[in-house]
């Protein structure tokens, strides 16, 4: 089986934000850079499937030229080859961008199965594996919380709201995107480090692939988010504020 | 020009969150000076678009037909394409669910549309909508507008709109049978019945107090601390998703979209950032502490009470104040 594995790279978690002057995003400078976590469980599970089921794994991203070292991440963690499709304005761009860029690299290898993670920890769009299915034309389910490719077919559990399932079978070529904690991911070995040296990393430009990185949401304005409520803040030593929250709690917001 | 909201039923019963999109609906369709419609869609929902005409709508559109009997994006995007092609909206409003999750980005890419999802807030500027979205797991905030021809797609997050806020409208609105011809065959996936996994063990739901831990809890060896807490205040111990993720405690302790929602008098929120996933199921508590080093914490935004400080330093804090009382 031959699986498509889309990674994006984010911002680290805790990273502290800094408005980008007169445009609709962060600034660049001092930020570290991640694998997005939803992704990597992607992986991991595109890694086992390999592992039970035989197969290659291809990691894919469209990015700015720094997206490589995530790509280098998933080859040292097990991937067999990757593919990142290079432009700055992939750091910004939308969901159906991307999807077209990633589309276009997976569209001209034949592919049994992708996946994507949930969603971004930056942009947080959550549909870019949907726009994907409907760009190549393939069959999708979301929230995937086990994958079952024994038979040829895709058996896959699917997450609904309110602690309900569902499975759903699909046959492949298909898209899946992956729920958070259906695995434990995998840290990569020094030996994978290695080793990811010598896989095969193709990259493309948007013009080689005959796209234009074209978004059709656009950011006019980024910014704090105002207080919904008056956050009274407590401050002290932790016995006075441990103290205070008491006090507060009990005569003013008399929940204690 | 109009606006259509495509609501969610399932089995003939509502999804609550079909009113709070009908809500963000009539009043962009009230700025807009535009007419409103409302769509049912499924097998069999004459019953429910009866119950939408009575509300303040210019029409109710009912797409129904056998092949929709059961959700599959496959039947249902095809049957909400031609309902755009019929009405012809100029913005399309759907709740932002999880079945609408699945649905609404292949409906928009196959038209070549925009899909703006989880708007927590819709203004119309210049006759032109302005969507809000949280960015950044909640730390920052973005207005986004779409680009290109319309329709445009939008989702509306759970709790931006109130479902009783809905309008009644005067007369019974026009219902309109579409006719939609969807061929069985054009579905690819096949879905069982929903099940449930086991029945919550804990009732999150009419705990007066939570104590809830996030990844500032670090690791397992941590949750006693927090849980010692919980029972000194008479509460129940929760979590959000990464924690039970990680399996540190079981998911029948998880708040948020796909955990429990819960609305007690005290939610104490200990090194929990705030992703939107996690406030959809906490927002309605009475009274929030937030406890984060980080002081950009989105959690700040929604808490009565702020402590940057360490988890670490304040629980003990917190269960020597409280001993020493006793």
């Amino acid at each position: 089986m031959k699986i498509f594995v889309c990674v994006k790279q984010v911002m680290a978690r805790d990273s502290i934000l800094q408005l980008k002057q007169g445009a609709g995003w962060v600034r660049d400078n001092g930020l570290t850079y991640e694998m997005n976590e939803p992704d990597s469980f992607a992986l991991e599970e595109a890694l086992r499937l390999k592992e039970r089921n035989g197969g290659e794994v291809v990691a894919v991203t469209a990015g700015p030229a720094r997206a490589a070292s995530t790509i280098r991440e998933a080859l040292a963690k097990g991937a067999d080859r990757g593919i990142h499709i290079e432009d700055d304005r992939y750091a910004e761009s939308d969901t159906h961008a991307t999807a077209r860029a990633l589309a276009a690299a997976i569209g001209r290898e034949p592919h049994d199965l992708i996946l994507t993670g949930l969603q971004s920890d930056d942009a947080g769009f959550g549909q870019t594996g949907v726009v994907l299915a409907e760009l190549l034309g393939l069959p999708h389910a979301t929230i995937i919380m086990e994958i079952d490719a024994s038979g040829g077919r895709l058996r896959c559990k699917r997450e609904l709201e309110a602690g309900w399932f569902q499975t759903v079978t699909l046959s492949p070529p298909a898209l899946l995107t992956i729920q958070s904690g259906i695995n434990k991911v995998r840290y990569a070995t020094l030996m994978g480090i290695k080793r990811a040296r010598r896989k095969p990393f193709k990259r493309y430009s948007p013009e080689q692939l005959g796209i234009e990185v074209a978004s059709l949401q656009t950011i006019i304005r980024l910014y704090q988010p105002e207080q919904s409520k008056r956050t009274q803040f407590l401050q002290g030593s932790s016995k006075e504020i441990a103290d205070q929250l008491l006090s507060k709690l009990r005569f003013e917001a008399r929940v204690l | 020009m109009s606006v259509l909201v495509i609501t969610e039923q399932q089995g003939g019963s509502w999804h609550r969150m079909s009113f709070e999109a009908l809500a963000a609906g009539q009043e962009a369709a009230l700025a807009l000076d535009c007419p409103l419609v409302a769509a049912v869609i499924g097998a069999g929902v004459d019953g429910l678009a009866v119950e939408l005409a009575a509300k303040d709508v210019s029409e109710v559109a009912v797409i129904d037909h056998q092949a929709l009997s059961q959700y599959t994006a496959d039947g249902f995007a095809d049957g909400l394409r031609q309902a755009v092609d019929l009405i012809q909206p100029t913005l399309v409003l759907f709740p932002h669910t999880y079945q609408v999750r699945d649905l609404a980005p292949k409906l928009a890419a196959s038209l070549g549309r925009p899909f703006i999802s989880d708007a927590v807030g819709i203004r119309i500027d210049d006759g032109k909508p302005v969507f809000v979205r949280q960015l950044f797991q909640g730390k920052l905030r973005a207005d986004v507008v779409a680009e290109g021809d319309p329709p445009h797609f939008a989702s509306v997050q759970s709790g931006t709109y109130r479902g009783d806020s809905v309008a009644e409208g005067g007369s019974p609105a026009v219902i309109r049978h579409l006719a939609v011809d969807i061929e069985p065959t054009i579905v690819r996936t096949q879905s069982e019945a929903p099940y449930q996994e086991a029945k919550d063990a804990v009732d999150l739901g009419s705990a007066e107090i939570i104590v809830s831990v996030g990844r500032g809890i670090q690791g397992p060896e941590n949750i006693p601390l927090a849980e010692k807490l919980a029972k000194v205040l008479g509460g129940e111990l929760a979590a959000s998703r990464p924690i039970c993720d990680n399996g540190w405690l079981p998911l029948d302790r998880q708040i948020g979209s796909s955990g429990q929602t819960v609305t007690p008098n005290l939610y104490l929120a200990l090194g929990i950032s705030g992703a939107i996933q996690h406030v959809v199921g906490m927002k309605g508590a009475k009274t929030i502490v937030a406890v984060n080093k980080d002081e950009g914490a989105p959690m700040f935004e929604i808490a009565d009470y702020g402590i940057v400080a360490d988890l670490f330093d304040i629980i003990p804090a917190l269960l020597k104040a409280l001993e020493a009382e006793a």
